[in-house]
């Protein structure tokens, strides 16, 4: 199905079943441990081998040597990879450094080795035994350092000028220059990155825990030379993902090779401590925001520039991307630099550009707001715009910002903020009160599924869109039986499975509305073959309660496949909706915080979310999502960060106790408002994606919370206490 | 991990007569450092004494009207037993202010004594530790040490001993007892359990080889306020920046321990006598001769602060 016109009244506007706050249907199952996640496919095949993988222990050089006797020689150990018996291999073309590493080094913990045992334990152990002597070569590792010696725009992304900046903002009467820093940060998921790898002569089954199937399989089957039909993968249950697991990374590979040179299925879970250095992080950010206002508070020059670091073949963090869109102003700048580093690729995280680019442009904002004497939520809503400001006759297909923000400011009680910062004082705690703009594009690929009706009434659908976590199978699910008009009990959903209909997979925050577009498109085709076999008109045919009507006729659904299954597949393919309206997803975020006037330690006390997202499938997965997703961005505020050895080039606290993540105790009463809102230019579906959206700006809410708290503008983050320490009252 | 051989000991003078038989033994408790560490091959014990079974687990009065912890207590009973609620509240909260509850139950009172540091560089076995292998050098002095030391460390090491629990029991004089292989039975001071660094990182405590732990006593309880604030950079489940034990009496003398700022629980004669002088005298007392790095100097300030606001706290 092509969708190249905005979509009129479809059978997914009765939302009997789509748009209903439903449990997730795998919830039982997982609850259960019945859902197997890829290191515990017992059942899959027999005679599994373990693999642990040995990382480099340099950050650049060359292994002159690498003794492996004892290795061999301890107990149960079956074979050892390396790039020596590894066999020719290509790159994908997602990955940037080599997923096996050796002679040659690129970055700390690069796999170079992967020993295989019959026991996990036993191949621990003899990994360990693994001695490599190393050639260290000088790298670079230290963003700060490359930025002073200078990195201009690349030719891949020039700067996008509009206007004169430089005149207008000169001009201007009331200016900010101001650099903000935003860390290092890795995905911490649950579940590590894990595969169980198979080989049948010529043939490669995988388990594996991946947001994207069909990328996996494409730069798998690239990476060993094969043909795509002689790899299978399946991703039927992932336990978080946030970016991490788009790509096919090391624990696929060395499966993969690691079961052709044991001669034996291999499974292969990263070793927690590995991931951070090993596999790919959000990389650290420096941008530079210049603003320009008139006193009437109108933005005249709006600059946003970014220095990010990758190795050689990586792209840089787009922190500057909602700089382009979110505010009018006539006269803008927005650039990217990137710096080649010798630490691990940097690649996407959830929220990938926006999240650390709103981390900088929300502050500034409220430091403008601050110099212009104007409230915070009333001068975004003064530079609001409608249209794509580099582009005036492109409309956003919808923007509610502005409800966002009244909304969110009401029912959060903004009116009780003292525009004083560090005014409100209860016993020890200085409190405040911060917002921030929340700005996501959305983002549409094509995506399938295949549908099939069988006698029993029973509807199945196969795509290998992944659930990884956020309730794929359920908004699925309930797009089916919405479509054919059954119960949800009636409907089956199976992922993640490159022998299914490729999908846009899990990412980008594209996944629901993509992937439930693509299943109604081959529901379309499926309601077709059902009028046609009960010998009705599809087009007036209404499909409810299990039964088809139409006219005074009245007919079971299941009678149609009375004679056999009736299948359907179909891909939804998008047009130029995209390019004639800009299509984003917006949030007004408010947070109040207490800041220990003593010790400085921060508190976040309320957070409050309004979204406006296009049409919600289900508001119970969708508020899951963002209240994870503030969660997250309150995390990134005050504590988040992987910290550089700048000398040795890795990441220190690569485990999950040395990188803090939120626990239960951080995370305050969350509430999440989602404003009614359809968007027919997205797909059939008119929703958007809501899930990255909940991270973006809540950092940057909670950064002007602590300001209003304290008065004092941190802008490097994490803002940790020591960052507030010395200029507290005590 | 390396193989190992185990086995049940059978009262506590033969779980130290079996350690001294074999060079490479270790005790092994709840197993909550023990197994991790071993795991990563830091710890390579060939041959592991499971003490559990020694009826070292109960609290009992002391004829002196304190309390007698058995070595093998478990930190949860610990922080909930009335006595030390009532008369020894700032290791109950020091206890409470540790780890997450599943650890604290399998935790033991001599297992917490002996956690080893939690300074990122003594865990990766990439990188140069003088702890873990001596002469390799320090990786963290130049490196990463936000968390690390910054009093009583060494050009070797500057780790911090990371427990709560040995914090509490340091403000409380606590007295570690064991029983050696040749049968003798010790006491020492809390005071003298731990040893700082200086050029030998990797020898941590006053215990000799093959000695265990059978109790920890309390003296006579003291009375004044209990207080224990642990500073970290989030609400639970992570270890202290800076952490104050204060037991403080009505008349503004007391006692206060530190935590996270040295490779012991950090305690001054001279900071207790200027607590009545406030805060930044004390302080100013603990920290004396301190040499943080650039990434935790923070922690003097830090310091202040919280005894500042564990003052107030008793105060009122
Ligand atoms: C994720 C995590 C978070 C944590 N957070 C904190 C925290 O915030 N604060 C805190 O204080 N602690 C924290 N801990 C550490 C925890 O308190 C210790 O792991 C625990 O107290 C160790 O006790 P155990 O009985 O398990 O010791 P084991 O692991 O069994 O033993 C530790 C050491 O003590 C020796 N040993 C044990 N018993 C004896 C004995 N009777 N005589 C002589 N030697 C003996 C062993 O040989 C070993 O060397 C944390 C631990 C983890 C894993
Ligand atoms: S501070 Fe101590 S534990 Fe840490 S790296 Fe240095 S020697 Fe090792």
């Amino acid at each position: 199905m092509r969708f190249d016109t905005p979509a009129t009244t479809n059978p997914i506007d009765r939302l009997r079943i789509i748009g209903q706050p439903v449990d997730r249907i795998d919830g039982p199952l997982k609850v259960r441990g019945a859902a197997p996640y890829a290191y515990e496919q017992h059942e899959a095949v027999p005679n599994q081998a373990y693999g642990w993988v040995v990382g480099a222990g340099i950050a650049k050089g060359r292994i002159t040597r690498m003794d492996l006797d004892a290795a061999h020689a301890a107990p149960g150990v079956i074979a050892i990879l390396t790039t020596e018996n590894a066999g020719p291999l290509d790159k994908g073309k997602r990955n940037a450094a080599p997923l096996l590493g050796g002679p040659e080094i690129t970055h700390y913990h690069q796999a170079i080795a992967l020993v295989i045992a019959e026991s996990f334990e036993q191949a621990r152990d003899a990994a360990q035994r693994v001695q490599v002597a190393y050639a260290v070569e000088e790298g670079a590792f230290d963003l700060a350092e490359a930025k002073a010696e200078g990195v201009g725009p690349s030719k891949d992304s020039p700067d996008s000028k509009i206007g004169d900046f430089a005149k207008a903002f000169a001009e201007a009467p009331v200016q900010l220059d101001a650099t903000y820093t935003t860390p290092d940060q890795t995905h911490a998921m649950m579940e590590p990155h894990a595969s169980l790898a198979a080989w049948d002569g010529e043939s490669l089954e995988v388990w594996t825990s991946n947001q994207m199937v069909a990328w996996a399989h494409q730069d798998l089957a690239k990476t060993l030379r094969l043909k795509k039909e002689q790899v299978r993968i399946r991703s039927p249950y992932v336990g978080g993902g946030f970016g991490a697991k788009l790509f096919l990374r090391a624990d696929i590979l060395l499966a993969a090779l690691g079961a052709r040179l044991a001669g034996r299925p291999v499974k292969v879970a990263l070793q927690r401590p590995l991931i951070a250095n090993n596999t790919t992080h959000r990389a650290a950010t420096i941008q530079r925001i210049r603003l320009g206002a008139g006193r009437d508070g109108r933005l005249t020059a709006i600059a946003h520039e970014s220095w990010s670091g990758n190795v050689e073949g990586g792209e840089e963090e787009n922190a500057i991307q909602q700089t382009r869109l979110l505010y009018a102003g006539a006269n803008r700048l927005t650039g990217t630099r990137l710096a080649h580093l010798d630490l691990a690729e940097g690649n996407a995280m959830r929220a990938p550009g926006e999240a650390p680019g709103l981390l900088a442009l929300e502050v500034a904002m409220d430091e403008m707001a601050e110099k212009l004497g104007i409230d915070p939520v009333e001068f975004r809503i003064l530079n609001d715009t409608q249209e794509d400001p580099e582009k005036p006759d492109r409309p956003f297909s919808q923007r509610q910002l502005i409800e966002c923000l009244r909304q969110g400011a009401a029912g959060f009680g903004w009116d009780q903020r003292s525009a004083q910062p560090g005014t409100r004082r209860e016993g020890r705690w200085l409190v405040g009160l911060g917002m921030a703009v929340g700005f996501r594009n959305n983002l549409v690929d094509k995506s399938g599924a295949r549908v099939r009706l069988d006698g029993e009434g029973i509807v199945t659908v196969e795509t290998d869109m992944t659930d990884i976590g956020t309730g794929s199978y359920t908004i699925i699910a309930q797009t089916a039986a919405e479509m054919m008009g059954v119960a949800l009990d009636r409907v089956v959903v199976r992922l993640g499975d490159s022998s299914f209909p490729a999908s846009a997979g899990s990412g980008g925050q594209w996944g629901a509305n993509t992937s439930t577009a693509g299943v109604y498109a081959a529901c379309v085709k499926l309601r077709e073959q059902v009028a046609q076999a009960l010998g009705l008109n599809a087009s007036d045919a209404d499909f409810a309660d299990g039964m088809v009507r139409s006219g005074e006729r009245s007919i079971p659904l299941a009678d149609a496949a009375r004679d056999g299954a009736l299948t359907a597949e179909d891909t939804i393919e998008f047009g130029d909706l995209q390019k004639r309206f800009q299509q984003s997803t917006f949030a007004g975020h408010f947070v109040e915080v207490a800041v220990d006037a003593a010790t400085a330690e921060v508190r976040v006390r309320r957070m409050l979310a309004v979204c406006a997202a296009g049409r919600i499938l289900n508001p119970k997965s969708a508020r899951s999502q963002v209240i994870g997703a503030m969660t997250m961005g309150l995390g990134a505020a005050l504590m988040e960060e992987l910290a550089v050895d700048t000398r040795q080039g890795f990441f220190v606290n690569h485990d999950l106790a040395g990188y803090e993540v939120p626990v239960h105790a951080d995370v305050p009463r969350q509430e999440v408002i989602f404003l009614d809102e359809v968007d027919p230019t997205s797909s059939p579906m008119k929703a958007k994606g809501v899930g990255e959206l909940g991270l973006c700006g809540v950092g940057a809410a909670v950064a002007n919370a602590i300001h209003n708290a304290t008065g004092i503008r941190v802008r490097d983050y994490p803002i940790t206490l020591d960052k507030l320490l010395d200029r507290l009252p005590g | 991990m390396m193989p190992f051989t185990y086995e049940r000991a059978q009262s506590p003078a033969a779980a130290a007569a079996a350690a001294a038989r074999s060079p490479s033994a270790k005790f092994i408790a709840g197993g909550t450092n023990l197994l991790d560490l071993m795991k990563l091959r830091i710890e390579r014990p060939g041959h592991l004494i499971d003490v559990n079974g020694l009826a070292l687990d109960r609290i009992e009065p002391t004829a002196e009207g304190g309390l007698r912890i058995g070595a093998l207590v478990r930190n949860t009973d610990l922080a909930a037993d009335a006595r030390v609620r009532r008369d020894y509240a700032v290791l109950a909260r020091a206890l409470l202010a540790g780890a997450s509850g599943q650890l604290r139950n399998k935790a033991t009172t001599a297992g917490n004594l002996l956690q080893r540091t939690r300074c990122p560089y003594f865990y990766d076995t990439d990188q140069p530790c003088n702890k873990r292998e001596p002469g390799s050098g320090c990786g963290a002095l130049a490196g990463y040490s936000r968390q690390l030391a910054v009093v009583g460390g060494s050009e070797a090491c500057i780790a911090t001993h990371p427990s709560d629990m040995a914090v509490g029991m340091r403000a409380l004089d606590a007295v570690v007892e064991t029983v050696r292989p040749d049968g003798a039975t010790s006491e020492i001071p809390i005071e003298g359990f731990h040893r700082l660094p200086g050029e030998t990182p990797q020898i941590e405590t006053a215990l000799q080889p093959g000695e265990l732990i059978t109790a920890v006593t309390l003296p006579p309880p003291v009375g004044g306020t209990h207080v224990y604030r642990k500073v970290r950079d989030r609400a639970s489940y992570a270890f202290a920046l800076v952490s104050v034990a204060a037991v403080i009496q009505r008349d503004g003398s007391g006692a206060v321990a530190l935590g996270g700022v040295a490779p012991k629980p950090w305690r001054r004669a001279e900071a207790d006598a200027a607590l009545p002088q406030g805060a930044q005298a004390s302080a100013a007392a603990l920290m004396q001769g301190a040499r943080p790095t650039e990434d935790n100097a923070f922690k003097l300030k830090l310091v202040e602060r919280t005894l500042g606001a564990v003052l107030a706290e008793a105060r009122s």
